[in-house]
């Protein structure tokens, strides 16, 4: 059976010349970074060329780039190492209800080490309000964390507004542009971020890789320990194979990013159009412009989200729902809550399908071919 | 019936992530089935520390799906369990009661809820483990007893209507358990030596006393005999079962003392002497909600056998037909410790031919309210 893929913000593949730096990197290169010699100088090289191209990437410097695991624990770095670090300035964290939970258990957690939380409500489009966010700030507010760009229904918060707002504000100002990475055009200094998080593996890097961001006049107090790299801010031996992916792939991101984006939108219009075309009953989570253009989550009434993914997986058909589910648990998306109640059918009838580099329209025709058998069987 | 090439036969196995349908599943692949494993989750029981049972048996559920190369998925059911099952369980033992959650959840969760997600997926049959056989006979579906008799499960599953029946499968049902067992060995699955469940799913290894508590306000009472004698002090009527021996801690000389009925309203547990006290015998019953496996229409009275509990041997008995599916069942000779709440399945030989709940209880045609 032939397989397609519509679950590129899960995780994506990686792209063939990515996977051909590596290679080659994996048989050349092993030398430890830190090491004085000629094998750790090549290694280093390797890792400062890469930090240059992602610090460039977003309007950073080099020394502004801190490479982590992956988008977690970027998050997790910029949350508890801004609080460790500026807690005498106070207690305050503000952030919204539609996060990734790499921030929202962070902030959970952060609260039982005492610190208050605010989590903003958005509306039924997924969009925070600016006057909340002006209202909730405080004094001793010290962080603001609103993501970039949603997961699951895709739709993009104001950023640059958010950074206006905070700019003459003590608060620090971090974004997760884990899902906007490589779609949008981010620029920290326009936006006035002060932190942000990115993952390797959403833009066709190799899993296991990040960065994180963070502005250098922003202290960070070090989640470990051990050797110096990081500038001993995230200690151990670098991940050079990944690190060197993860390069490639933002440079092949950034030079096809314009084209990329009108190839998702078109992928989005046909695949609507396809659905309407077939009599499909759905309606959209979130919006259509404004949104990352890979992502499209669609409610089907009438259906239920743990047979619509298991029919769709069996037609060969890999989407998902907005939340993972772990042995049957199917928690309902707290994004979706967070936009339309806990009482919304949505929420049990939702599918996020997310495109990438080789998605094709014959792709998403065929899905949405699929997704109209298998509506009209569950609606029987 | 005639039934399409394996190949071109979906069929979702209900996997639990125990023994026997991990081996039913392997079986069905073997034969050349298209199938899918599907894990039910039906309880969460998530302690401080983030262990839950469910969690651990998906792990082997995936473990075992993988060896074999089949998709596996999970469902969750917890709300329609708690509705449909645990809802009914805790109404029996305030009743007095002693239910059975298991025949419950196969009539309400596997073999309809569940069944019907498998339909959904495209599936043309439901497989399970359990220890019973399927056979399609005179024009109808039979439910025959598991080869293996020690571990029969028809007892179960004595809800199961031709409908149901005509959509199941269980592939290990002609074989003895130790034969499973040998069969996941040779293939090395992930479960060959995991140890069977015990006990009602929910409360699994836990302390049942401590569960009900949680759910139901225990109130202590008197143990009394039938003369009126005090004997000491029940902890609530609710954690004793007619018949049982242990757990009431009276002394002295003698017999040993059993549980031997119920006074609910003034909360007070009779016991009384032996083993086989006679006020622990009934000699007929009348059983409610009673589902025949064939449409075909029964004689008003005709004798068969019948369980009155899980593993009991077979009983003769008379049955008669009564209004509203309701039937009186007459003992060809007395039996003990009968419990309301508890099914009553019938035989004729290997066939079972369907059952009901236990509702009251009679001696020389006296109802033996003392029972439930």
């Amino acid at each position: 059976m032939e397989r397609i893929y519509l679950d590129h913000a899960a995780t994506s593949p990686m792209h063939p010349k990515v996977i051909e730096k590596m290679l080659e990197v994996m048989q050349s290169t092993f030398g430890n970074p830190s090491s004085i010699h000629s094998f750790g100088r090549e290694a280093r090289h390797l890792i400062d060329q890469a930090r240059s191209v992602l610090a460039g990437s977003i309007g950073a410097k080099e020394n502004e780039i801190i490479f982590t695991s992956g988008g977690t624990e970027a998050d997790n770095m910029a949350l508890f190492g801004v609080a460790e670090t500026y807690q005498h300035h106070g207690k305050h964290i503000i952030t919204s209800e539609v996060e990734h939970h790499a921030v929202l258990h962070a902030c959970e957690k952060l609260e039982k080490m005492g610190f208050e939380v605010t989590y903003l409500p958005v509306d039924e489009k997924g969009q925070i309000s600016l006057a909340e966010l002006r209202a909730a700030l405080r004094e001793d507010t010290i962080l603001v964390s609103i993501m970039y760009g949603n997961n699951e229904v895709g739709t993009l918060q104001p950023i640059s507004e958010i950074g206006q707002l905070l700019k003459d504000h003590q608060a620090k100002f971090h974004t997760d542009a884990v899902q906007a990475y490589g779609v949008e055009k981010i620029d920290v200094n326009q936006s006035f971020i002060d932190l942000l998080s990115v993952s390797a593996h959403k833009i066709n890097g190799p899993k296991g890789t990040g960065f994180l961001y963070a502005r250098s006049n922003v202290k960070l107090s070090p989640r470990s320990f051990g050797g110096e790299q990081e500038r001993k801010r995230r200690a151990g031996t670098e991940n050079i194979a990944a690190i060197v992916g993860f390069h490639e792939a933002v440079l092949v991101s950034n030079e096809n990013r314009e084209a990329k984006r009108e190839q998702f939108i078109e992928l989005k219009r046909s695949l609507i159009g396809k659905l309407q075309e077939l009599d499909v009953e759905f309606d959209i989570n979130g919006l259509l412009e404004n949104s990352l253009p890979h992502v499209l989550n669609l409610s089907f009434p009438g259906t239920s989200v743990e047979a619509m993914l298991v029919n769709l997986d069996l037609a060969g058909i890999a989407v998902s729902s907005g939340s993972a589910c772990t042995a049957g648990s199917i928690e309902p998306s707290h994004v979706l809550v967070a936009m339309f109640g806990k009482q919304s059918e949505r929420l049990i009838n939702s599918i996020r399908f997310s495109f990438g580099y080789n998605t094709t329209i014959e792709d998403v025709v065929k899905a949405a071919e699929e997704t109209s058998r298998i509506v009209s069987r569950l609606k029987k | 019936m005639e039934r399409k090439d394996p190949k071109n036969t979906r069929v979702v196995v209900g996997m639990s992530g125990g023994v026997d349908s991990s081996v039913a599943a392997l079986l069905l692949k073997q034969q050349g089935y298209d199938v899918i494993g599907i894990f039910m989750k039906n309880w969460d029981d998530t302690d401080d520390t983030g262990f839950c049972t469910a969690t651990e048996d998906y792990e082997d559920v995936i473990r075992v799906c993988n060896q074999i190369g089949i998709p596996y998925y999970a469902v969750n059911f917890e709300k329609q369990y708690w509705d449909k099952v645990f809802t009914y369980f805790l109404e029996e033992y305030k009743a007095g009661r002693t239910p059975n959650p298991d025949v419950m959840c196969n009539k309400e969760i596997k073999f309809k809820a569940f069944l019907e997600h498998a339909v959904n997926l495209g599936a043309d049959y439901l497989a399970t483990g359990h220890y019973a056989q399927v056979e399609y006979r005179d024009g109808e579906y039979k439910m025959l007893r598991g080869l293996d008799e020690n571990k029969d499960q028809t007892y179960f599953l004595n809800q199961l209507s031709q409908d149901q029946l005509s959509k199941v499968m269980f592939p290990i049902g002609n074989l003895e358990k130790p034969r499973v067992r040998e069969i996941a060995k040779e293939a090395n699955l992930a479960t060959a030596t995991k140890k069977d469940s015990t006990g009602i799913c929910f409360i699994g290894e836990r302390n049942f006393k401590e569960f009900l508590g949680q759910y139901l306000p225990a109130q202590p009472g008197n143990m009394e005999t039938f003369d009126g004698e005090v004997k000491g002090k029940h902890e609530g009527l609710m954690y004793h079962t007619i018949g049982q021996r242990h757990g009431l801690g009276i002394g002295g000389s003698g017999e040993p003392w059993f549980a031997i009925g119920k006074d609910l309203e003034r909360n007070i547990l009779y016991v009384g002497q032996g083993f086989h006290n006679e006020k622990l015998y009934s000699d007929s019953i009348t059983a409610v909600g009673v589902s025949w496996v064939s449409n075909r229409e029964k004689p008003a009275e005709f004798k068969c056998t019948a369980k009155f509990r899980y593993r009991q041997d077979d009983n003769n008995v008379t049955v008669r037909l009564l209004e509203d599916g309701q039937v009186e069942v007459i003992f060809d000779e007395p039996i003990r410790a009968i419990t309301p709440g508890q099914a009553v399945v019938f035989y004729n030989g290997d066939e079972c031919l369907g059952g009901g709940t236990i509702d009251k209880v009679f001696k020389n045609g006296e109802r033996l309210t003392y029972v439930g």
